[in-house]
């Protein structure tokens, strides 16, 4: 492991990558001390609107007056929390879900990933909006629906991987030996295939917060005071181009994030999932 | 077949499995008969050695009699008890009796595992002993294939490949198996190499009182290893036999060509005195009658409507209409 540490270190965007999402925990973790103004999440101040970035409001006011830096801080929160759980609950469902249907040859598998195409059919965010649309607006809803789009993507990738995995002679050997099922997909597949798993989520983390930026863009996320980086770019749009830092401001949290994730799920596809190699 | 020197410990009878072809949307077009009405026997203490072309069936056999594949039609007994027949389920207990070694055993551990917890593991999976006695059991087996206990705690890519064989071969034996079946031991091995690794064979086989079903191409190895002989041809036997009885007198067309088309030292040519002419024909659609007929050198028509049954004559049979006509 220290050798994979190693070369971790070495690959100076992976660094950057771990650098962007170190900083985007701190900020989620420490915002209540970190924000100059931590009560602007949901008070405002109509005298100081609409203000340019200053000593007392380091990235501008918004259109309540309230601090947008404040208020970055605390999205951070939504958007890691977000993302987390959409992901996580995607992959709870479409990890499973691969990894029978690509382990067993019967018709239960094929119905599996004809479900998952179904869904893959059609581009995830335009599922996720009409989703969200249905549910109303509420972080619960944005998280449901990016779950329920997202884990046929998991199912996909988990069922190739397994079925490749199906040829490997310690996998037939394993079965012949008489290893239970369960036994061969926990014990032997799952680790072997853990790799792209780990990459594909990191990668897939920025992808979400993107989706979830758009669907809080479009009014489909939580509803005002609740500082969404989305929603935040939203609302800055009527003040536009002279109050530029209002949509500015989320634009870079939106943007550094997303970078953070991709360069660190390529650095770790590196050291991980040395097949995949990306080409430079 | 009296003449067996052990009381009987596998039976294969009329076993037959065949693969469908599927066509355009999974329909199906046609059958493949890999294994077809094959039946032998194999003694205790015995190494039978299955022998013909890539194709011909061998593998089929070999993963049929593990459970692998499940049988169409036929069954087969151990120690007189059924073990495979179509729809039966294998049970947990045979495996354990019946092995499978890899063309290459190392292949068979899982490359992020220790070699110490690959070799629990079939004691995990088939008894209930605790940890301390699996691995008393292990370091036994371990110094019996002769690897060092130190590389227990090695994962599979830190081992040299010959290793790699023994500790696949030791996770066979831990099990306490009756009958191993070899598929192609020794191909891709250079000669030294497979010298010391039939050696081992053969020790082992002599240790632990194993029984050995030897699938191989190489008839060098056959002969040197096997007390008995099957030969196959497009999923049936053509000859069966000893080894020393079929080298020395080849009754069938096929074995004939077989054994001509291997290089011998001081010998003639191969390429003068080969015989057999272009591939075996497509399994999916085998000629009528007797199946090596459209490449056999004595063929007449009569091969294309009688399909022949082994002949036995002194525990060698072959399946040929003409092997008893002498001018042959």
């Amino acid at each position: 492991m220290p050798a994979l540490l190693k070369r971790f270190a070495r690959d100076k965007a992976a660094l950057l990558g771990a650098g962007l999402l170190g900083l985007l925990v701190i900020a989620a973790i420490f915002a209540p001390w970190l924000a100059p103004h931590p009560g602007d999440v949901a008070d405002f101040h109509i005298e100081r609107r609409l203000q340019a970035p200053a000593a007392a409001a380091l990235f501008g006011t918004d259109r309540m007056g309230s601090d947008i830096f404040s208020r970055l801080l605390f999205g951070a929160r939504i958007t890691l929390m977000l993302a987390a759980i959409a992901v996580g609950s995607a992959l709870v469902i479409g990890v499973p879900i691969g990894l029978v249907a690509g382990y067993y040859k019967n018709w239960v598998s094929d119905a599996l990933m004809r479900i998952a195409e179904i869904f893959l059919a059609v581009p995830q965010i335009v599922l996720a909006i009409a989703i969200a649309q249905t549910l109303g607006p509420s972080i619960e809803n944005v998280i449901l629906a990016l779950s329920l789009t997202y884990w046929p993507f998991w199912a996909r990738l988990v069922y190739a991987e397994t079925r490749s995995m199906r040829n490997e002679v310690f996998i037939e050997s394993a079965v012949a030996l008489g290893a239970s099922p369960w036994r061969v997909i926990v014990l032997h597949i799952l680790p072997n295939i853990a790799s792209p798993i780990i990459v594909r989520t990191s990668i897939g983390m920025g992808a979400t917060i993107l989706t979830a930026a758009t669907l809080g863009f479009l009014g489909l996320g939580a509803p005002p005071p609740t500082p969404e980086w989305g929603r935040m770019i939203a609302e800055s749009r009527e003040y536009l181009p002279e109050a530029w830092w209002y949509a500015l401001a989320p634009g870079i949290a939106i943007f550094l994030t997303v970078l953070g994730f991709n360069l660190f799920g390529d650095g770790l596809r590196d050291i991980l999932d040395p097949r995949t190699r990306r080409s430079v | 077949m009296s003449d067996l020197p052990a009381p009987t410990l596998l039976e294969v009878d009329r076993l037959g499995r065949h693969f469908p072809v599927r066509g355009f949307l999974n329909r199906r077009v046609g059958t493949l008969r890999a294994l077809d009405d094959v039946s032998f026997a194999v003694g205790e203490g015995e190494v039978l050695g299955i022998v013909g072309e890539s194709g011909c069936g061998k593998s089929t056999l070999g993963k049929t009699l593990m459970g692998i594949h499940e049988p169409t039609s036929g069954e087969v007994r151990l120690r007189g008890e059924r073990i495979a027949a179509p729809g039966q389920k294998r049970a947990a207990a045979v495996r354990a009796k019946l092995q499978y070694v890899y063309q290459d055993p190392g292949a068979s551990l899982d490359p992020r595992w220790t070699l110490r917890r690959s070799l629990h593991e079939p004691l995990i999976i088939h008894t209930d002993w605790s940890r301390a006695k699996r691995e008393e059991h292990v370091q036994a087996i371990v110094s019996a294939v002769g690897l060092p206990q130190a590389h227990l705690d090695l994962y599979p890519h830190e081992i040299s490949g010959g290793q790699q064989r023994r500790v696949g071969l030791a996770r066979i034996l831990v099990l306490g198996p009756q009958l191993i079946i070899f598929d192609e031991p020794t191909s891709g091995l250079d000669v030294s190499v497979q010298a010391t690794v039939l050696a081992l064979f053969r020790d082992l086989r002599e240790e632990f009182g194993l029984t050995y079903l030897f699938i191989s191409h190489d008839l060098a190895v056959v002969r040197s290893i096997c007390n008995r002989i099957v030969v196959m041809y497009l999923g049936r036997i053509v000859e069966i036999g000893d080894t020393a009885e079929v080298f020395r007198a080849p009754r069938h067309p096929y074995t004939r060509s077989l054994l001509a088309a291997a290089p011998r030292i001081g010998g003639p040519r191969v390429t003068e005195s080969f015989t057999l002419q272009g591939e075996p024909p497509d399994p999916s659609n085998v000629p009528s009658g007797c199946r090596f007929r459209t490449r056999c050198p004595l063929a007449i028509d009569k091969c294309a409507t009688i399909e022949p049954a082994i002949d036995f004559e002194g525990g060698h049979g072959v399946a040929c209409l003409r092997w008893r006509e002498d001018a042959l």
